[in-house]
């Protein structure tokens, strides 16, 4: 029956795209959405996993969710099928909630993942959002595998638990938070699997370096209690794809357009930019990105040179005083009526290209439909510098948006690189 | 960035003209100058001084490659921070006597589904952050501090 419904789509959609979903270098391209295969997965907007909504009372509008497997590494059946792990290009590499924090890595699987050490003393993370929530939990390694692809040994995050780990450091978040996210409701998914344009999560810069406080990221953690700590780049937490034996130099998230607000919408998680018949770059555009991970957006008189495309965000998020806040659901933009915007994005390559979006009414759309999961054309403020465009899932709506990974090779330029 | 041209860091010192003797941690956002050099040592940071006609900019390159920028008026007083880098700066340092106020207001704001960037703006402070893993940015500053010709554009 799915692949039925999938062929209707596809001839659907070969007739329908042509406009609304891009404008400038992209028009008038059809759009193909790979079919479920060795290199591709299913992808799915749906509001998120049951348990998460009865558990919030709340539906997780524009979440992209990916099913995957994880095991112990060398093992077939020590193994959790994982579903809800949100698909991020905003961030780098895959992070599972314990079955005790209400997530699906359950204690029997979480037990044989032989935990990341350095010098002897077990590794944690605390992985800091902007908005001042947090994760944290120790380092362990696994087998990934998603689709026909499987990455051997990779460290992951676990998020949440292991006894050396209950207790989270005073340097985590803010002292007192509220903003610890390591629980289903505050995660929002399973798992985040973070598929963006650099290897591992920190860098040569936690190589080195370690922040003597607040601002760590990697802990080292004897039985006298976490401390932050340097970690060889082989051990941090890493981009599952690019440790897969092949088709591992980036991702293709292809989503349909949406027209309004629907309950779901399915896509597909495509492994590998030209490595296959059916990854290829096509006509895309490809835009370097800098040593920051950004590319620059010239937007309504502004230059944001701190701009990125991030499928984990569920809503377009930039400043523009013209545009007014919502009353109710005061993060989002509420329009008059809904506003046809264009920016242009300049790449580190040189590369521009012009891109079209629509802005819609949030209070409208949550007040019209309720349990919609998809809501194209949300967006809301950036944090008001005016110097970061975050393209969240709306923008992939529509688009075949290519990851390329850091130190690899892909056709089309220089990776790290987007390009739709 | 890093900054490893300690002869460039030598030199900086003595133009400088700073006494590097040992002061209690002060506020930064708020603070007067003097705190800066308190926050070099804390933050263990090369420090480079960039004059604007409004303001003089203390720029703190910390060796993990963070940068925080410390925006001070004619009369001496620090009226707004900025950062860019790998890892956030520490906000108690960063913010200082403000870091109470920001902390209540992060943890009393209403949360929005999914990760999003924050923008703090309350009674006279705004704290504004954004980015993603491994570049991460965001600045303070005082509303009512703001020398007469700076604009908040400005402060970056």
């Amino acid at each position: 029956m799915r692949r039925f419904l999938m062929a209707v789509l596809l001839g659907t959609l070969a007739v329908a795209i042509g406009c609304g979903g891009g404008s400038g270098s992209t028009s008038s391209t059809t759009q193909t959405i790979a079919t479920p295969t060795q290199n591709v997965q299913p992808l799915i907007v749906d509001g998120g996993s049951t348990a998460f909504q009865q558990a919030s009372g709340s539906i997780y509008v524009n979440g992209p969710f990916v099913t995957l497997t994880v095991c112990a590494p060398g093992s077939t059946t020590n193994c959790n099928t994982i579903d809800h792990v949100l698909l991020d290009t905003g961030s780098y590499g895959l992070r599972l909630l314990s079955f005790t924090s209400g997530g699906e890595l359950t204690t029997a699987v979480q037990s044989a993942l032989p935990a990341t050490s350095v010098s002897g003393n077990p590794s944690g993370e605390c992985v800091q959002f902007v908005d001042m929530t947090f994760l944290w939990g120790p380092v362990a390694t696994a087998d990934v595998k998603v689709a026909g692809e499987v990455a051997s040994s990779v460290p992951v995050h676990v998020v949440g638990e292991g006894s050396a780990f209950s207790t989270v450091p005073a340097s985590c978040g803010l002292a007192g938070s509220t903003d610890d996210d390591d629980s289903l409701v505050g995660l929002g998914a399973n798992g985040i699997l973070g598929v963006g344009p650099f290897p591992q999560d920190c860098g040569p810069a936690c190589v080195t370096t370690e922040p003597t406080g607040v601002g760590a990221i990697y802990y080292s953690c004897p039985s006298t209690g976490c401390v932050p700590s340097t970690i060889p780049l082989a051990q941090q937490v890493q981009n599952p794809v690019s440790l897969f034996a092949a088709d591992n130099n980036g991702v293709i998230v292809e989503f349909p357009a949406a027209s309004g607000p629907e309950p779901t919408l399915s896509g597909s998680l495509v492994f590998g930019i030209g490595t296959q018949s059916n990854n290829g770059l096509g006509s895309a555009t490809v835009l370097g990105i800098n040593s920051s991970g950004n590319f620059t957006t010239n937007f309504n008189g502004s230059t944001m040179p701190d701009s990125f495309l991030d499928s984990g965000s569920n809503s377009l998020d930039f400043d523009d005083n013209s545009i007014p806040g919502c009353q109710v659901n005061t993060f989002f933009d509420c329009p008059a009526t809904p506003t046809n915007l264009s920016a242009m994005n300049l790449g580190a390559n040189g590369a521009t290209s012009t891109v079209s979006f629509s802005v819609i009414n949030a209070d409208n759309a949550f007040n019209s439909f309720p349990t919609a999961g998809v809501v194209p054309g949300l967006a809301g403020p950036s944090d008001g510098s005016f110097t970061s465009f975050d393209f969240g899932l709306p923008f992939f709506y529509g688009k075949n948006v290519f990851t390329s990974i850091a130190g690899k090779t892909a056709p089309g330029g220089t990776p790290p690189y987007w390009a739709y | 960035m890093k900054s490893r041209n300690w002869q460039f860091f030598i030199a900086l010192l003595f133009t400088a003209a700073v006494v590097l003797a040992p002061r209690p941690a002060m506020a930064a956002l708020g603070g007067d100058v003097s705190s800066v050099q308190a926050d070099q040592q804390h933050m263990k940071a090369a420090l480079q001084i960039t004059t604007a006609p409004a303001y003089t900019v203390h720029e703190l390159h910390q060796d993990t490659g963070t940068v925080v920028k410390e925006f001070i008026s004619p009369a001496g007083k620090v009226f707004a921070v900025s950062w860019s880098g790998p890892f956030m700066p520490d906000l108690h340092q960063v913010l200082g006597g403000y870091f109470e106020q920001f902390s209540q207001a992060v943890q009393t704001r209403a949360r929005r589904p999914g990760h999003a960037p924050l923008n703090i703006n309350q009674n006279g402070l705004v704290v504004q952050t954004g980015g993603h893993m491994r570049a991460y940015f965001g600045r303070a500053y005082l509303t009512d501090a703001l020398p007469a010709t700076v604009r908040a554009e400005d402060i970056h």
